[in-house]
């Protein structure tokens, strides 16, 4: 295994280390218990939104805090949900009277660690409100399983309830807000190699070099199917047909489109990724109104894809194009 | 004939132990149906408990026991965190005040931790999670705290029915946690969760023992 680091032990700490040194006019940094906090936090009478989940899916969280997204973030060792007390002090540092909102990824330790911390809360007197996104489309939600885990609605939903803070909503409204986002967005998944976690230096699952994995989580975990390995056309149909069947989208529907890189996977094919979901969208009738391309939320140096679809509103369109300020995010 | 504060901690200190010697062993288990983390996020959490009952004086044994459940809660992260902290502060609710803890006290403190551990996981039994070791572990205290047993004989049955749940898990499918994303995969492999938690009640036993 080569990684360009110095401690295996030390990976998040000294990440952190870089953030706070890099983005002082973005971010400031409390290190025990570990808080990525907007540096202006908190402002007065704005809804506090936090976030927060294990190291490994940089930018997110902590690269989208700033002026219109994320009021703090709560990283995690990698891969492992972040603690309460984290959690705890992220929403006292961001509580400016109008409460604050989390948003928890749907992974039974970031839920259970997000709950205590919500009790801990309410013990501060602070007013919270928890929206848990699950839009996952590759798991099947089920009473047996832990249900559909969060993905790449996650920054969406960030970036448009960020919007929405700013703009004097209440607690009630953001969160209303966060999970409508949630219901009319859809993701899907899929690796070409695995990740190495820094702590056990090993491949999180093996890959034949002719073999792709459909259904991938953002921890490495294995996904639903493997398969051979096809072209980008069969890959993004695969993906985008699970997606649009499930909501489902239909003819006349205006959508966000994000394609997200998981780390490993080259801007030029995420680009090709892009152009196969604008061909198969538009023979669908589905028109792409907003995009996100990138590598946004990722799994370490795993290499492939996410595509996640939004469904589109006047009121998510607006708050999506509004100012944000981030330093992962920018633009207004 | 009772578990005191000097028996806590030793419970505690000889824990942490056990789960260093078993953090691979955690760690593999935990690779084969969930995220590979158990047996680091355990080890990490065990020894910053360690440290907080060291700075913790007193006899209170519900104080020891918050102090470790706080310091669990704070340090493994994941759904051990939560789960793991919250037997302990259920259990040091329980015992609140109390410097020596009869067969019906530590049962009592048990099945409070255990029901927190329901009330925060929703666990239900087959579900192939700790719950599956820690309800029938709380099951064998009360059937002895009926035989009219002694405290020793009724720890070691506790840990054995632990033990038991524990190897029940292995054909059951998986409906909690990340585990419950394989699916049928999750059929066939020991519940990383039940495993450290009967580790926890033998010890128990084994360092409470020649009390009874």
């Amino acid at each position: 295994m080569k990684k360009l680091i110095n401690d295996p032990d030390a990976v998040v700490r000294e990440a952190l280390e870089g953030i706070e040194a890099a983005h002082r006019d973005h971010v400031r940094v409390i290190h025990d218990p570990m808080v990525i906090v907007r540096a202006d936090a908190p402002v007065q009478g704005k809804v506090g939104i936090i976030s927060g989940g294990g190291s490994g899916h940089e930018p997110m969280h902590g690269g989208f805090v700033g002026r219109g997204m994320l009021d703090a973030a709560c990283p995690g060792e990698v891969f492992t949900s972040p603690t309460p007390d984290q959690m705890l002090e992220a929403t006292k540092a961001v509580d400016g009277g109008a409460g604050v909102l989390h948003i928890v990824k749907n992974y039974t330790g970031d839920v259970l660690n997000f709950e205590m911390a919500a009790d801990l809360a309410k013990g501060e007197e602070i007013e919270v409100e928890a929206v848990v996104t699950n839009d996952d489309v590759a798991v099947q939600d089920s009473l047996y399983t832990a249900g559909r885990r969060g993905v790449g609605i996650t920054v969406i939903a960030e970036k448009i309830c960020g919007a929405a803070a700013e703009d004097g909503q209440s607690l009630a409204e953001v969160a209303e807000l966060c999970r409508r986002v949630n219901g009319q967005g859809r993701s899907m998944g899929m690796a070409l190699s695995p990740c190495i976690t820094p702590g056990s230096g090993q491949p999180s699952f093996e890959l034949g070099d002719d073999e792709m994995e459909i259904g991938i989580g953002i921890h490495g975990e294995p996904g639903r199917h493997r398969e051979a390995l096809a072209p980008a056309a069969a890959v993004v149909d695969r993906l985008a047909s699970a997606i649009v069947e499930d909501l489902p989208y239909e003819s006349g529907d205006r959508v966000l489109a994000f394609v997200n890189g998981m780390g490993g996977t080259p801007l030029i094919e995420l680009y090709i990724v892009y152009r196969e979901l604008d061909r198969f969208l538009q023979g669908r009738g589905i028109s792409i109104e907003r995009r996100l391309i990138g590598n946004y939320i990722t799994s370490l140096e795993m290499a492939g894809c996410s595509i996640t679809l939004l469904k589109l509103d006047d009121d998510l369109t607006r708050l999506w194009d509004a100012p944000v300020d981030t330093p992962a995010l920018r633009w207004g | 004939m009772s578990v005191t504060a000097s028996h806590i901690r030793a419970w505690i200190g000889g824990y942490a132990t056990v789960i260093a010697e078993h953090r691979t062993e955690l760690v593999r288990l935990d690779t084969a149906i969930g995220d590979g983390d158990h047996g680091t996020n355990m080890d990490r959490g065990m020894r910053a408990a360690v440290e907080r009952l060291e700075a913790t004086d007193g006899d209170d044994i519900g104080a020891l026991l918050k102090a470790v459940g706080m310091a669990l809660v704070s340090k493994v992260g994941g759904a051990a965190g939560p789960l793991y902290g919250t037997l302990f502060l259920q259990m040091g609710s329980a015992a609140a005040g109390r410097d020596a803890l009869d067969l019906a006290g530590w049962a009592d403190a048990l099945e409070a931790g255990v029901k927190g551990v329901q009330a925060r996981g929703k666990a239900e039994p087959e579900d192939k999670t700790m719950v599956d070791a820690l309800l029938p572990a709380v099951a064998a205290l009360r059937a002895a705290e009926a035989k009219g047993a002694g405290l020793g004989d009724a720890l070691r049955s506790s840990a054995n029915a632990a033990e038991e749940g524990m190897r029940a898990t292995i054909p059951l499918e998986a409906r909690k946690g990340r585990a419950s994303y394989l699916g049928p995969r999750s059929v066939g492999h020991q519940d990383p969760g039940a495993t450290s938690t009967q580790l926890l009640l033998r010890t128990a036993a084994e360092t409470f023992a020649g009390e009874g």
